[in-house]
């Protein structure tokens, strides 16, 4: 079984500061890492492959060195890396990075085979939408699962897979046919350490570096900021509060005083709350 | 919206201006995907509505919801709720292939309705539900979809214009769908402050023929398992919030946030680390990656305030925290403040609660 | 799984400054190099000031200065001895020091550590991260052959290994090549880095464009142990931080972190860092023993660069200069050795240590061999005199209608007091000799 797999290098967004005076983003210096989410969706993946044989094909777009993240997803255990990079892709919005995954997704599957099964991961910590999944879903015309939290099954004659989809107030159980787009759910496997000889593998490997061109994309109109219907207008620094928290005199108090005058305070502010208050201890 | 905020090229596209194409120009009104699943709308449908009549107003149209199901009966039903919490009109979409969410089906019926009665705004909550069917009706549509929006508004030229955390929310970004229609956006449950609802307040509807037919639908839907503890889920509607981070320095000091929280009568919830380490379960991990509450009070016991966490809880009424280091970025936005350890502060602050509670409830 | 088939010519351990120029000598030099750190990327794990002097690494990459990631170059040195309010210091600032190739740099290692390894990996060899080397592999006749990490697979062989691995330096320990580290003759040092806006650095310290402040400071801020605090002007952020001997926090009880609280609020600081925003609070070891405390060099199938040789210049806050010049020499040796055709034993790697001694790196070392010891007994250098410098520099500067010469009076009066005249001279003489 050959299996997709689209990771997105991204910034730690956990070391990301902003200029207090020109509200934009430090980069300098902030590490990048595979975008968190993206690591169970390769883990499921590099199971599923165990289980029935097969390759798992690891796909990014990005700038050259984007390259960084697929030798770390080789040397977790990825048979293959395709990085897609062009200058046409720039700028790109989710509508126009899917386009592009989803004509690279095509071009893998005609130079290596069809893959039966396309991961991404929830969403990105920087982008953050959750939305390229579906998009290539959509574009690629496959069975789409979003926010699967399990695979219970894959029927490999049949064709058939039996996902767990986590859904609002509960789970859903869902069958389909494959070819099939499933994004993952965080927490739902344990990234694996790859050996030493994968490791070694990882950092030796020739990527496979594809262009638009390459990818068998014709129409670079779709692609980058000329195929984003969306446009960022304007960029800025949340709103901080004038006044910082006021603090309750602690000093040489007991917290018995201290519960009772934050209490107050807290009445004092919100008028209110002291009957929703009521009402809520008495269970209403 | 862009993967990668880049604000330099965003900048430059800002200034481009075309003129809308021709065929969107018949798009009008605002409409709103009312989720509907169990015989029960999703409250964030019901906060969107209110967001949504504040944008046809401000447009001098419509505000439309969607509501797509199984049962004609009920959904005619849960139409009044829709009306009463502001629409002009509800689309009905009624046929036994839609009684559980699946994205085919429900995706070929939304971009049919759109198509037909060419919406110019399309809201939806940024659910695992609403996520899963913007994404994909924008992508056959061909428009843009901006997710996770905190803040709506329309501009001078009557675009909408919406504003979404990105870098974790360290920056804000102001995002336009110029030359594409619907405008497409979702928003996050608890970020919209729930309309007030007037009784008796009537609309028109809308019936819609779904015309589809199970054999062309390949995914099936085998089983749902209700979450056995559904009161997971009250957390990001609850009045009263307790939660706990890193600063409790152990999972038994959680006890302290459990007692104070139930002698409130909320909830409790913890920051992104106390998760990590396995000491909660990631329903109750409050912030950009977990759930944005809107409390009357929350109060946060050994929590910094990160960015990411800041997000989650900024709509609260007020925020008490509580913590050892005056400085921690939360008194950049609680409103008051004990610098203590809560350990032992949280203990006297639930015996305090509970003094004045049970001695009101004695006078009351 | 068993051993990974192929034979690399070198193995690195770690990819501080030290391993990075002895994996990119060789490297350049077409052996066959795998290095191993085991942070997720290299710098990740690595704390430093941090001040990267030219000269060491241009004799590595002769044009670094194109693309590295350097701060600020220094224009100016302070040396404040401080006592609780004050500071008198010695300022050495000069527009020399703005020349074409300038001499020493302020750096964010995360950044330099990730660029000096980008460079190592141009160079040729393979650089694995997040890998730790667990053990070091003998043949029977007790020769290193390769390393065993903690992935899966391997052992990896390699005809010699390079212990770059940091002041730690567990796996020589554990091998046996080298003794636990004493408590007298390590430093903890801990840093923070303190982010304000670019104007904001360059009007506080007087400074603009590329160039950059340094302060290096004693006292009582370290409460009596031996020590020191510095501050260092980033592009966009200060790295300031203090260090003592771990025996002396062990016998005074204090904490590294609350010295660093002190040190920050000290009247003289605090105003140069007031309203950043502090992020990456990190802690380090600094070998501080001098020439003394150094473990052997070199063996059977192995050598030791950098810190975890204890190569490490206290007096001069040098550090990373040391590493990599030892980390280039004993790569320039095994490429030596290689293009020979001799294998990398115990006789012929004694040839890093000839050319060690030939270097700046041991001429250094033993010149201050006796600093450690010095300083360790005569701690009224790190407190006493602080404070009556201060107080001499305070009696001599307020003007208070009190005639000159009953001034000076009163200065050598305190100074005889507080210590005596023959201690006056003997502190002299003896520190003289541990000068020299
Ligand atoms: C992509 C991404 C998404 C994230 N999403 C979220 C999210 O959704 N929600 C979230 O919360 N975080 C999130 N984070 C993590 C976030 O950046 C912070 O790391 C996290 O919120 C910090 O949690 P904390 O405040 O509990 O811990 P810390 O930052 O370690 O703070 C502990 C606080 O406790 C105080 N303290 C210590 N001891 C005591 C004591 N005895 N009594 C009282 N106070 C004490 C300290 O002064 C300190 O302020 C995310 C990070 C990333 C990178
Ligand atoms: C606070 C502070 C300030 C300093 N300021 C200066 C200064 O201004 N100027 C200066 O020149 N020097 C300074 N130094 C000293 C300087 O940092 C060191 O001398 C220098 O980093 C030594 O380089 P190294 O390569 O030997 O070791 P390190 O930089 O410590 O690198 C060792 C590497 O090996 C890795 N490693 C360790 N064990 C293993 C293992 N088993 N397997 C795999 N990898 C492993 C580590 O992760 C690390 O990356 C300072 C040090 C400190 C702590
Ligand atoms: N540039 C990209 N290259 C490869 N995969 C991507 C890219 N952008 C997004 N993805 C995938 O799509 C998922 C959702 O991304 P997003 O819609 O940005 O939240 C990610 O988890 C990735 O798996």
């Amino acid at each position: 079984m050959h299996i997709v797999v689209c990771i997105k290098q991204v910034p730690d967004s956990a070391q990301i500061r902003v200029h207090p005076v020109t509200n934009t983003i430090m980069r300098q210096g902030v590490p990048t890492i595979i975008n968190p989410y993206d690591l169970f969706a390769l883990e499921e993946a590099l199971r599923l492959r165990d289980t029935f044989g097969g390759e798992v094909t690891v796909l990014t777009m990005g700038p050259p060195m984007a390259e960084e993240s697929l030798r770390k997803a080789l040397g977790i255990g990825a048979d293959r890396a395709v990085l897609l990079t062009d200058r046409f892709f720039a700028g790109s919005d989710t509508l126009a990075t899917s386009f592009a995954l989803a004509q690279a997704v095509r071009k893998i599957g005609e130079t290596w085979g069809e893959p039966k099964l396309v991961f991404t991961g929830k969403q990105t910590i920087d982008g953050d939408t959750a939305q390229v999944g579906p998009g290539i879903a959509r574009r690629l015309g496959l069975q789409q699962f979003t926010y699967v939290a399990g695979i219970q099954d894959v029927n490999e004659a049949a064709g058939t897979i039996t996902v767990l989809r986590r859904a609002e107030g509960g789970v859903q159980e869902l069958s389909t046919q494959l070819p099939a787009l499933i994004t993952m759910l965080e927490g739902t496997n344990e990234i694996r350490r790859g050996s030493i000889a994968d490791v070694l593998r990882g950092a030796r490997a020739e990527l496979v570096t594809w262009n638009a061109q390459a990818a068998g994309i014709a129409d670079v109109t779709s692609c980058g900021l000329r195929g984003s219907p969306t446009v960022v207008k304007r960029v800025f620094a949340p709103k901080t509060r004038a006044a910082k928290a006021t603090q309750v005199e602690v000093k040489d108090r007991t917290p018995e005083t201290i519960a009772e005058d934050l209490i107050d305070q807290i009445y004092a502010r919100q008028p209110g709350l002291e009957d929703d208050l009521m009402r809520m201890a008495a269970g209403y | 919206m862009s993967t990668a905020p880049t604000p330099a090229p965003a900048a430059g596209r800002a200034s481009m201006k075309k003129e809308l194409p021709e065929r969107f120009k018949s798009y009008k009104h605002v409409w709103v995907f009312i989720e509907f699943e169990h015989g029960q709308i999703h409250p964030v449908s019901l906060e969107l509505l209110g967001e949504g009549r504040k944008l046809a107003d401000k447009l001098n149209c419509e505000l439309a919801g969607v509501l797509l199901g199984g049962d004609k009966a009920q959904l005619q039903e849960a139409a009044v709720s829709v009306w009463e919490h502001g629409a002009d009109l509800v689309y009905i979409c009624a046929d036994p292939i839609l009684t559980h969410y699946r994205n085919e089906p429900y995706t070929r019926v939304m971009t049919d309705l759109t198509n037909t009665y060419q919406p110019e705004i399309m809201l939806l909550g940024a659910t695992v539900m609403g996520r899963d069917l913007a994404g994909a009706v924008a992508t056959t549509l061909l428009t843009g979809l901006t997710a996770d929006c905190t803040e709506l508004a329309i501009d001078d030229e009557g675009s909408l214009a919406a504003t979404r955390p990105t870098f974790g929310g360290s920056l804000l970004c102001t995002i336009h769908t110029l030359n594409f229609r619907p405008q497409m956006a979702t928003i996050r449950p608890r970020v919209m402050a729930m309309p007030a609802r007037t009784t008796g307040r009537r609309g028109r509807t809308i019936e819609h023929k779904a015309g589809l037919n199970e054999l062309d639908i390949i995914t099936k839907v085998l089983r749902f398992l209700p979450d056995r503890d559904s009161k997971k889920a009250q957390l990001a509607y609850a009045d009263i919030v307790v939660a706990g981070g890193s600063g409790l320095r152990s999972p038994e000091n959680l006890q302290h946030v459990r007692e104070l929280a139930a002698a409130l009568g909320g909830e409790w919830g913890c920051s992104r680390p106390l998760v990590q380490k396995g000491w909660v379960e990631a329903d109750r991990q409050i912030g950009q990656t977990g759930k944005t509450i809107r409390p009357k009070l929350y109060i946060a016991a050994g929590i910094s305030g990160a960015i990411q966490h800041r997000v989650g809880v900024e709509g609260a009424d007020t925020i008490v925290a509580i913590n050892t280091d005056p400085n921690a970025p939360i008194m950049d936005f609680a409103h008051l403040a004990v610098i203590a350890d809560a350990t032992e502060f949280l203990p006297a602050l639930t015996a305090a609660f509970n003094r004045r509670l049970s001695v009101n409830r004695l006078a009351g | 799984m068993g051993t990974i088939e192929e034979r690399f010519d070198a193995i690195v351990v770690g990819a501080g400054p030290s391993g990075n120029a002895a994996a990119y000598t060789m490297a350049k030099n077409g052996l066959k190099v795998l290095q191993i750190e085991r942070g997720e990327y290299p710098g990740s794990k690595n704390v430093q000031g941090a001040i990267l002097y030219a000269d060491a690494l241009e004799r590595i990459i002769p044009d670094f200065r194109e693309d590295a990631p350097l701060e600020r170059h220094v224009v100016e040195q302070r040396i404040w001895m401080m006592d609780d309010t004050s500071h008198t210091g010695m300022h050495y600032r000069s527009d020399d020091f703005n020349e074409e190739k300038p001499n020493r740099y302020t750096i964010i290692r995360a950044q330099f550590d990730r660029w000096f390894s980008s460079k190592v990996r141009e160079a040729g060899a393979i650089v694995l991260c997040e890998t730790t080397v667990t053990e070091l592999l003998k043949d029977r006749n007790g020769k290193v052959i390769g390393v065993l990490t903690d992935r899966h697979g391997g052992p990896v062989l390699a005809d010699v290994v390079v212990l770059a691995e940091g002041v730690n330096g567990l796996i020589g320990q554990r091998a046996g090549l080298r003794e636990e580290l004493h408590p007298r003759t390590v430093a903890l040092a801990v840093k923070e880095m303190h982010f304000l806006p670019q104007e904001v650095i360059e009007q506080r310290f007087n400074i603009s464009g590329d160039s950059g402040v340094v302060i290096e400071a004693m006292g009582t801020i370290t409460k009596g142990m031996t020590g020191t605090g510095f501050l260092y002007t980033n592009r966009e952020s200060i790295s300031i931080g203090i260090g003592c001997v771990i025996e002396d926090f062990t016998r005074t009880g204090q904490t590294p972190y609350g010295l660093l609280d002190k040190f920050k609020s000290h009247p003289s600081v605090a105003p140069l860092i007031a309203g950043a925003e502090v992020k990456e609070y990190a802690a380090h070891l600094i070998p501080e023993g001098g020439y003394k405390a150094m473990p052997s060099i070199y063996g059977n199938g192995w050598v030791v660069t950098g810190d975890a040789a204890h190569l490490v210049n206290a007096v001069h806050r040098e550090g990373s200069n040391l590493a990599m010049t030892s980390g280039r020499i004993a790569g320039e040796t095994i490429t030596y050795l290689k293009r020979r055709r001799e294998p990398c034993d115990f006789d012929h790697l004694g040839e890093y240590r000839k050319r060690l001694e030939e270097s700046f790196v041991l001429k250094d070392m033993r010149k201050y061999q006796k600093i450690p010891d010095f300083l360790h007994g005569q701690r009224h250098f790190l407190d006493l005199y602080p404070r009556l410098i201060s107080k001499a520099a305070q009696t001599w500067l307020r003007v208070d209608g009190k005639a000159k010469r009953e001034k000076e009076g009163e200065i050598m009066k305190t100074l005889r007091k507080q210590r005596g005249l023959a201690g006056l001279v003997a502190d002299g003489v003896r520190f003289a000799r541990a000068w020299r």
